[in-house]
């Protein structure tokens, strides 16, 4: 038998879904192929990079990614600034870090005020991103969707559990929401089709599978993602055709191997760029699995991805 | 690929004589089809049938060894394109690269450095496998001096990388013990490289342009009866490599075409200009059917992403990795010393008891048998319950062992505290730290 070249025939395609407002929008999803298998369809958007900006000034992460925001940490709108202007991050991810219910608590209001601020400073899309404590997710979600309106926010993580409540102050302001489950293709679509019941436009939904670090888990959510790929592409369901994201940075740093000093561990190299190639590593391994939107958190790892999805898809 | 029933059935005898256990040669024919009957039942298949059976049975992607000793390691062998159909089964194989002008101290400085780069992780040792000598200048005694080195002196597999025939023969009679990568054959060299490689048994790497450019250089090795191949399908572009891959590794699975059954071989080190960049381009043929990926050095900040990414890939989806429930005691506990608890998942128990140790103070741990999930996995599972647990601690025997009544659970199963408590009359229930980074503090204060 002689070679030729099997291609994968798709019934389904991703949505396109359009982030932010106006001349700061971004489009993401569209694909008619795989991730990256441009040989048998289009990946006609880039995967986008949004960087990592806490609403509160951060106490444990590792010196590497601190350095190139030491005298903004205190000040998120200058922060997302930095990283539009000096490090090309597409989008900002807020992180309302300050409103963990288990921590310091911090009010729907001063949330929204956080919110505005920033975006008054950046001129791309703004995704917020909760504590994972739906309850409070929902009070403070709800409450910054009220207050920008027509903004187009990128509102998550929406779990079944607060979906009603997230999802209908998206709809009514304008704003796109991340519809999240734990690793698992009946959850994910389960959440995608209580949002369609609500009425939530289904153009306006990206995918949370839920995001393991490299090392920790990474391979759970790596599957559940090329599942939901085929899913969505070769068995053409319609519930499962969305763009996906994964807040990468938040997990990868998490780690010990990220914040081990040189004299702690020295077969593992420069401290700053382990935890740089760890991300980026990460990074690639998301993108390879249908990663969307990857939320990063240091320039260099996000430099270097963006270089590596030019090289993907040139 | 699998023969069908029927296929298989016109090479049996058709005599149904029932001797192998059945009425008739089809219905033996349908069970060694369905893996349910072995052909050596059947005691009057022809030997020209078995060989047509063994070769259909074959693996659609052949593995093939590489190297000797403690490095030694398979590539292929695979029969998914995604790791959830299955499994993926051997590991993609690491090398960096020297050029065979190297001087002597700078080749024992690096093969020190790189050997040190072995970590240890969930009862594994993971370390990269391979060292590959380029041929630089075309000079055979100073290319199989260094591969002579690097074989003699270290645990590191060699991949020898030359396309001149003499260098490879001088190479190969340098360390061809060590059961050397041969890389590469081109169309020019085939015959040559070729015999060399039967003759001593080696791996070779066959190179060309295309995928359906090395069909005929298999083609060739094949019929020598050398089934030890190794494919490069040149292009050390991104988007064509990723392409390439993907072609070789669907047409040997989906197409069951046999002249691309083989691993492959990827060079990022050929492909960016930075080792970090190296790093990422390999990170992709890790997830995409890179069987072996060859950079331009190692350093400990580079192969360790590089090593995480793999074990986390070819970890075996349907099974997660687990320890045995029970009483663990770390660092020489005694009737006094503190008692912590935590699940079965094997990555959980390795980060926990890598703590504990470094910690130094001597603790019980107590193990529960989650089904392989971790902390909050279980817990949300209903696999670490607070009777659960509390029943756990009753019968595991650390009763007999401790006088301490005081329970530590992690941080994130705070919320189970009070039915451990309910479960455990007269015991105290204390939530220790989230992360396992912060035990050793924790521990260390509750000594003082
Ligand atoms: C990988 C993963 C899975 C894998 C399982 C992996 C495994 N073997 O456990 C799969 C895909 C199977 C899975 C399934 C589910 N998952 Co899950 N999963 C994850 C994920 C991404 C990583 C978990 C992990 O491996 N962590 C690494 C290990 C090492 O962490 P760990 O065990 O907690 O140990 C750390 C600490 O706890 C501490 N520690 C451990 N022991 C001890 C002991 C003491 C004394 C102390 C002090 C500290 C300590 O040290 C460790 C390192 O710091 C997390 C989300 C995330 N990003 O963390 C979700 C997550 C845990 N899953 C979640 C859920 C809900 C589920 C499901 C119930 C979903 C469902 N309904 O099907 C199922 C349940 C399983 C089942 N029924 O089969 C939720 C839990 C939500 C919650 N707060 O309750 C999470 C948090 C995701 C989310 N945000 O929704 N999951
Ligand atoms: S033993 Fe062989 S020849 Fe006899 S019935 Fe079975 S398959 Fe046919």
């Amino acid at each position: 038998m002689a070679f030729e070249f099997y291609k994968e025939s798709y019934s389904g395609a991703v949505k396109e879904v359009s982030l932010g407002k106006g001349d700061n929008a971004v489009t993401v999803g569209g694909e008619t192929c795989y991730p990256f298998y441009q040989f048998e369809g289009e990946m006609p958007h880039k995967p986008k990079i949004a960087m990592e900006v806490w609403d509160m000034k951060p106490d444990e992460w590792a010196e590497a990614v601190l350095k190139p925001f030491e005298d903004v940490l205190d000040d998120p709108a200058a922060w997302a600034k930095r990283c539009v202007d000096e490090y090309g991050a597409d989008m900002i991810a807020l992180e309302l870090r300050s409103t963990d219910p288990n921590d310091k608590d911090a009010s729907p209001e001063e949330a929204a005020a956080t919110v505005k601020k920033v975006l008054a400073a950046i001129n791309v899309p703004l995704i917020i991103w909760g504590t994972a404590s739906p309850q409070k997710d929902e009070e403070v979600l709800k409450k910054i969707a009220e207050e920008c309106q027509g903004e187009n926010l990128i509102l998550g993580p929406v779990e079944d559990s607060n979906h009603k409540g997230i999802g209908a102050a998206a709809m009514g302001f304008g704003h796109t929401v991340i519809s999240s489950s734990p690793i698992d293709v009946n959850l994910a679509k389960q959440v995608n089709i209580l949002l369609e019941n609500l009425g939530m436009p289904m153009e306006r939904v990206i995918v949370d599978p839920t995001t393991g670090g490299l090392g920790y888990g990474m391979e759970y959510s790596y599957s559940v993602m090329e599942r939901l790929r085929m899913a969505a592409m070769a068995q053409g369901d319609d519930k499962l055709q969305f763009p996906m994201i994964n807040n990468l940075g938040f997990e990868v740093w998490k780690s010990k191997e990220t914040k081990l000093k040189a004299d702690e561990a020295p077969t593992l190299g420069d401290p700053e760029r382990r935890g740089i190639l760890m991300e980026s590593v990460g990074a690639v391994s998301y993108l390879m699995a249908g990663s969307d939107v990857l939320i990063m958190r240091h320039p260099e790892a996000v430099r270097m991805t963006k270089a590596f999805i030019d090289l993907g898809l040139s | 690929m699998a023969l069908t029933g029927i296929q298989i059935f016109k090479l049996l005898p058709k005599t149904n004589c029932k001797e192998c256990g059945v009425p008739t040669c089809l219905a033996f024919a349908m069970n060694l089809a369905s893996g349910k009957a072995e052909l050596d039942s059947c005691p009057y298949v022809s030997d020209e049938a078995r060989e047509q059976l063994a070769e259909a049975s074959a693996p659609p992607i052949l593995p093939v060894e590489l190297g000797n000793g403690v490095r030694k390691a398979a590539v292929g062998g695979e029969t998914v394109l995604c790791r959830h159909e299955k499994t993926f089964f051997n590991a993609t194989v690491f090398a960096a690269a020297v050029g065979s002008d190297i001087a002597d101290a700078d080749l024992e400085t690096k093969l020190r450095t790189w050997n040190a780069f072995q970590y240890e992780r969930v009862g594994l040792n993971l370390r990269p496998e391979m060292v590959a000598v380029k041929d630089v200048s075309g000079d055979k005694d100073a290319f199989a001096k260094v591969a002579k080195t690097i074989a003699e002196t270290s645990e590191f597999n060699v991949i020898l990388m030359t396309e001149n025939v003499d260098v490879m023969k001088a190479g190969v009679e340098a360390c061809g013990f060590k059961n050397p990568l041969m890389c590469a054959a081109t169309a020019d060299t085939i015959d040559e490289m070729g015999a060399i490689a039967k003759e001593k048994d080696l791996p070779i790497v066959v190179k060309a342009d295309s995928p359906e450019a090395l069909e005929p250089l298999t083609d060739k090795l094949v019929a020598l009866g050398h089934k030890k191949v190794i494919l490069d399908a040149g292009s050390r572009d991104v988007k064509q490599a990723l392409e390439d891959q993907v072609a070789m590794r669907r047409s040997a699975l989906k197409n069951g075409n046999r002249k691309l059954g083989f691993p492959t071989i990827t060079f990022p080190c050929e492909m960016a200009s930075s080792l970090e960049m190296e790093t990422l381009i390999a990170g992709m043929f890790v997830a995409k059917y890179g069987s072996i990926v060859v950079l331009s050095d190692f350093t400990g900040e580079s192969i360790f992403p590089l090593l995480l990414e793999r074990l986390n890939i070819f970890t075996d989806p349907q099974r997660p990795m687990t320890v045995t429930e029970g009483l663990y005691p770390i660092n020489n506990p005694d009737e006094n010393s503190p008692i912590l608890v935590t699940t079965n998942f094997a990555l959980t128990y390795f980060i926990v008891s890598g703590e504990i140790e470094g910690s130094k103070v001597p603790t019980w741990l107590l193990i529960k048998d989650s089904e392989g999930l971790s902390v909050l996995t279980a817990w949300a599972a209903g696999k670490f319950s607070g009777d659960d647990v509390g029943m756990f601690v009753k019968k595991c025997g650390i009763m007999d062992k401790c006088k301490s009544t005081e329970l530590i659970i992690p941080g994130y199963a705070a919320a189970i505290a009070g039915d451990v408590e309910e479960e455990l009359p007269g015991w105290k229930i204390t939530v220790g730290p989230r992360e396992a980074a912060h035990i050793p503090a924790f521990l260390k204060s509750k000594i003082a």
